[in-house]
């Protein structure tokens, strides 16, 4: 099922003309910004599909810019979101890629700043939900919906046991989990959907773990 | 759990409920939240419907030029009192084009199920004030259930515009007003499914051609259109007419004809009106791009 709430179908408050060109961009922007973690000096935005086509009618530049300020779906600041982003010296890039994508509302975000960058991308599937399908090259399913942590670790033995000893010792129930790897023994991603938010002291604990290289934490 | 309509409809007869409370409840078991953070959820939701087709009836105009004021036309023509479809009619017609009028404008509205669509939903709720009294509770169900049947059409079809065309956008739109009209003037839960499937027919095969890319030409005419087809189905539901074909079917059949649909109508504003001579002159004049842009 890819749609599990009635919230999904009627919703959400926004700002028009589009949910899945103004709305879903926003939040891909926003999901990018919270992994990230703090604001980026840099974007490089990449439409493809139908995004690319006709992003500047659907305010989609505006909207995914607005999502990188942290702002909500519903926030009037989006309007003006290309500006506000240009006083805070933050300078964006936009890309029409001519290249056919799986899924025709897909949008590649690479933000950045001195102390490193993030590459994600994530696709808009209607009525203003998204999922984001790759991160750092890593292919995973995430919808954006439900509290989720990334855990980036080195692929060794115990690493995912010792991170699901901890969400257990704080009873934090896990609704999806999902492993990947680019290489055996190298650089992996555990993609850790939850039911509640995490707190900062367990995101702590996780970091502070053997073969634990980053921990980033999305919010419901 | 329901999965789609005809499992919602047997839920709902053989449980005695209606469909707005099964919705109510299925919520409460995914999210694990009370009824009445769910029903105050939805309350914003109405709230933000209303606000969103008093601010059209004011008169709005989008940054392009391309849409508004509509609404108000209609508005003054219902007063003259020489309309031929009837009051109740085409104050649903002015009110979803006042929702889209403010949609296309960059106003504040509820995507119902989404943006382009947003209109279609409340504009029938809102008309039905005077006919039917209902209370703000009735009116909150009255989302739920429209809700409840777009569960149904967004699990098994699509309802992007840009998977599949403006028939999954206007088109499950009009079949969940049409649902949930039905629930509201007293209908049955199969009534509703049968409202939902005659509405949803008729919208069949719409493409997503919008005139610069743009939520604009014609998706706020679609939208008007799309609550006179859910007006007109509910009555015939509650006429006792059925649909020969079941609901899931049409819903299936809209998704098999949203894939063969080429990309050029599927919101890419590369073919239908958009690629009209007048569709690609505005699209030059509004965006200064030269006209022999493909």
């Amino acid at each position: 099922m890819k749609f599990r709430s009635v919230f999904d179908i009627i919703g959400p408050v926004m700002i028009g003309p589009s949910s899945s060109h103004t709305a879903g961009a926003a939040r891909i922007g926003r999901v990018a910004r919270n992994l990230f973690d703090r604001e980026p000096k840099w974007a490089h935005i990449s439409f493809y599909g139908s995004f690319a086509k006709t992003y500047k009618g659907h305010g989609t530049d505006v909207a995914i810019v607005g999502g990188l300020l942290d702002f909500d779906t519903f926030d009037e600041r989006i309007k003006e979101s290309l500006e506000l982003a240009r006083k805070k010296k933050m300078k964006v890039t936009f890309r029409e890629e001519e290249a056919v994508p799986e899924h025709p509302n897909t949008a590649k975000v690479t933000v950045g700043d001195d102390d490193g960058e993030l590459e994600l991308v994530g696709i808009s599937i209607g009525g203003g939900k998204i999922e984001i399908v790759e991160l750092n090259g890593f292919k995973l399913r995430l919808s954006g919906h439900n509290p989720a942590i990334l855990v980036v670790h080195d692929d060794r033995f115990g690493a995912i046991a010792n991170v699901s000893n901890i969400l257990a010792k704080h009873q934090i129930n896990i609704g999806q989990m999902e492993v990947s790897r680019k290489e055996k023994g190298k650089m992996a991603l555990m993609t850790i959907e939850v039911d509640h938010n995490l707190e900062d002291h367990v995101i702590a604990e996780i970091t502070a773990l053997p073969n634990i290289t980053q921990v980033a934490r999305i919010v419901d | 759990m329901f999965r789609n309509v005809a499992e919602l409809v047997e839920l709902a007869e053989s449980k005695q409920k209606r469909i707005s409370t099964l919705m109510i409840e299925q919520e409460m078991e995914v999210t694990g939240k009370n009824r009445e953070e769910i029903i105050r959820q939805m309350g914003v939701n109405l709230d933000v419907m209303e606000q969103a087709v008093e601010k059209g009836l004011q008169g709005v105009r989008s940054v392009s030029g391309l849409t508004g004021g509509d609404a108000v036309l209609l508005q003054n023509y219902i007063k003259s009192g020489n309309s031929l479809s009837g009051e109740l009619l085409l104050d649903a017609v002015s009110k979803a084009v006042a929702t889209n009028e403010v949609n296309a404008a960059m106003g504040t509205i509820c995507a119902t199920p989404t943006a382009g669509s947003a209109g279609v939903v409340p504009g029938t709720l809102f008309a039905l004030q005077n006919k039917l009294k209902p209370t703000r509770e009735q009116k909150i169900e009255f989302l739920f259930t429209a809700g409840a049947f777009g569960f149904g059409v967004a699990n098994n079809a699509s309802i992007s515009g840009a998977a599949g065309g403006c028939q999954a956008e206007v088109g499950s739109a009009s079949g969940m007003a049409a649902a949930a009209i039905v629930e509201m003037a007293g209908g049955t839960p199969a009534q509703s499914a049968e409202a939902m499937a005659i509405t949803l027919k008729n919208m069949l095969g719409l493409v997503c051609d919008p005139v610069a890319g743009l939520v604009e030409v014609p998706c706020v005419k679609r939208n008007a259109m799309g609550a006179a087809n859910a007006m007109v189905a509910a009555d015939m539901a509650l006429a006792g007419i059925t649909s020969r074909i079941p609901c899931d079917e049409v819903i299936d059949a809209m998704y098999k004809i949203g894939q063969t649909m080429p990309s050029a109508l599927r919101e890419t504003a590369q073919g239908g009106l958009a690629a009209t001579p007048t569709g690609r002159e505005l699209e030059a004049k509004i965006f200064g791009l030269p006209l022999n842009k493909k």
